[in-house]
């Protein structure tokens, strides 16, 4: 008796891009044939943006602080956004799976948990993009405020507020797999948790000492002390960068390690069969 | 088959426990290469989380699980690539195209000729006045199809079918069982069946494992177990294992 061809497949690699990629395809396939995930990421950062920026018009006229760095509320929105978007878009995608009760198929292709990891922090960056550029286009011309002045700090902040949001992204999609459908609410609200500390609208030194010791464990105070520096006094601060490199590089670690420890559980306790819409 | 060969399925001592189910209790057995075998038992038996464990989807409690010679706990992605399976617990992404979906999976299957391949199995499962389609909008019937197709897309040496025909009517539940009959005799894959359609059973396996309580307790040929429980099929036999009767049962009972 023959045995099935050999040819058709290669030898498994440890890492492969091309696994990667096909992941990558998958997620776009998805989008590119849903309009209402289309206007879902594009609908919350624009509606913050002008909800926020009319606020912004009013601390112009009321406050001092405000009046001395113009944008500076628009570029706080827009920044954290940034990470929002970062974290949702890992999680969303792997919750993808979940309701389409594809989990199971995945697992038992050669596809490995790093590489369906990379595949959704690749589906983050495009979604990100998708949703906080034209947010911030539209703030050009509706109060004259153009965040791409930044130039090239911008470009670090993006990045630190992007690997942050795929760490808290990674933890999540662990958690929700671990804990299923009752635990996808999380995927909207954990993020909002950092909020208060992350010192997105005013410096850390405003927040309780103790708060501010928090504050000074995550990137995003970095940044966003980064950010305002770079605003108001048009510096760049190398040392909130390094801080904020450095906490992202230990912050992705855990947060890799968390996702296989979730991945490792699920098939502990049969996880992969048991979920869907 | 040659018995000379080594089992593409080997599997010892098998147990998982869930609290305090025992699911599958240290049960033992090989399928050669090219054969097919059934599982057989009714909801609950220990076939799913037998299937589940030689994909690497469950891991064991105790003893161990080969497929193609490699542990499939400790090393699944030494046979995952040569391996593929049919659950009727899991979909495909119901916004996706069949093709696009096919084409997804053969690219994680690593195949080197994506389009060709989903191209000829969408010609041999009659996929093509759907193909393009989104497999959320295809009939039930049409959607096992499909399932067939992401099983067959890297011709498999090894594939795992858990009640391949549920729920299909019986019309296109003979036309999958023609299918895979020409499937198996073309490539000499090994398929391991886990099905309660004793028709099907009868029709496609030369080697049936009778399930119950997570146990295997009973096994042998179609033809000989009907046999051996002075039947006249394998519906009564296996109304007898469920039941405790016949002599078998009785036997087992006994031990």
């Amino acid at each position: 008796m023959t045995t099935a061809t050999p040819t058709l497949w290669t030898a498994p690699s440890v890492l492969s891009l091309r696994r990667i990629l096909a992941m990558v395809a998958r997620y776009v396939l998805l989008l590119k044939n849903s309009w209402t995930r289309i206007f879902e990421l594009i609908y919350w950062p624009t509606i913050q943006m002008v909800l926020w920026g009319f606020i912004s018009v009013f601390f112009r006229q009321n406050s001092s602080w405000v009046a001395q760095a113009a944008g500076v509320l628009i570029a706080s929105v827009i920044l954290w956004d940034v990470l929002f978007r970062g974290q949702l878009g890992v999680s969303v995608s792997f919750m993808e799976e979940m309701w389409s009760r594809n989990l199971g198929h995945l697992f038992a292709t050669p596809l490995r948990p790093l590489e369906l990891a990379a595949a959704l922090t690749t589906m983050s960056l495009i979604r990100t993009l998708i949703g906080t550029v034209p947010a911030a286009l539209l703030a050009v011309p509706l109060y004259h405020y153009n965040i791409f002045t930044l130039g090239l700090p911008l470009i670090a902040f993006f990045v630190n507020l992007l690997i942050f949001g795929w760490a808290m992204g990674l933890v999540l999609s662990g958690v929700i797999l671990r804990y299923g459908q009752s635990a996808e609410s999380l995927a909207w609200l954990a993020i909002f948790l950092l909020a208060p500390v992350s010192a997105i609208y005013y410096p850390v030194s405003v927040l309780p000492w103790w708060l501010q010791a928090v504050a000074w464990a995550l990137p995003s105070a970095h940044v966003f002390e980064g950010m305002r520096a770079a605003l108001f006094d048009g510096t760049v601060r190398f040392d909130h960068l390094a801080a904020a490199a450095g906490l992202n590089a230990l912050y992705m670690v855990l947060g890799i390690l968390a996702f296989l420890f979730a991945v490792r559980l699920a098939r502990q306790r049969g996880l992969f069969l048991q979920m869907g819409e | 088959m040659d018995a000379s060969l080594p089992p593409a399925i080997e599997v010892s001592g098998l147990t998982r426990r869930f609290s305090d189910v025992v699911a599958v209790d240290s049960i033992d057995f090989t399928v050669a290469p090219g054969e097919v075998t059934a599982l057989l038992g009714g909801n609950g038996a220990g076939k799913t989380t037998t299937l589940s464990i030689l994909l690497g989807l469950l891991l064991p409690s105790a003893g161990s699980a080969r497929v193609l010679g490699h542990d499939i706990a400790r090393h699944r992605y030494r046979a995952l690539p040569r391996m593929n399976f049919t659950s009727p617990y899991l979909d495909l992404p119901h916004r996706l195209t069949v093709r696009e979906n096919l084409a997804i999976y053969g690219h994680l299957y690593g195949l080197s000729a994506v389009k060709a391949r989903v191209a000829k199995l969408a010609r041999d499962l009659q996929l093509d006045s759907f193909v393009d389609r989104e497999v959320g909008k295809l009939s039930a019937g049409q959607k096992t199809r499909v399932a067939l197709a992401k099983a067959l897309l890297n011709a498999p040496e090894v594939l795992l079918l858990d009640e391949p025909t549920a729920s299909l009517d019986p019309d296109t539940a003979d036309w999958v069982r023609g299918y895979l009959e020409t499937f198996r005799r073309s490539t000499g894959a090994t398929i391991l069946l886990a099905s309660h359609n004793m028709a099907e059973v009868e029709r496609l396996c030369d080697h049936v494992l009778m399930m119950r309580a997570g146990r295997i307790v009973d096994r042998g040929a179609p033809q000989e177990l009907i046999r051996r429980y002075g039947r006249r099929n394998l519906e009564e036999v296996f109304l007898d294992i469920a039941r405790r009767r016949g002599a078998a049962a009785v036997e087992e009972a006994a031990q």
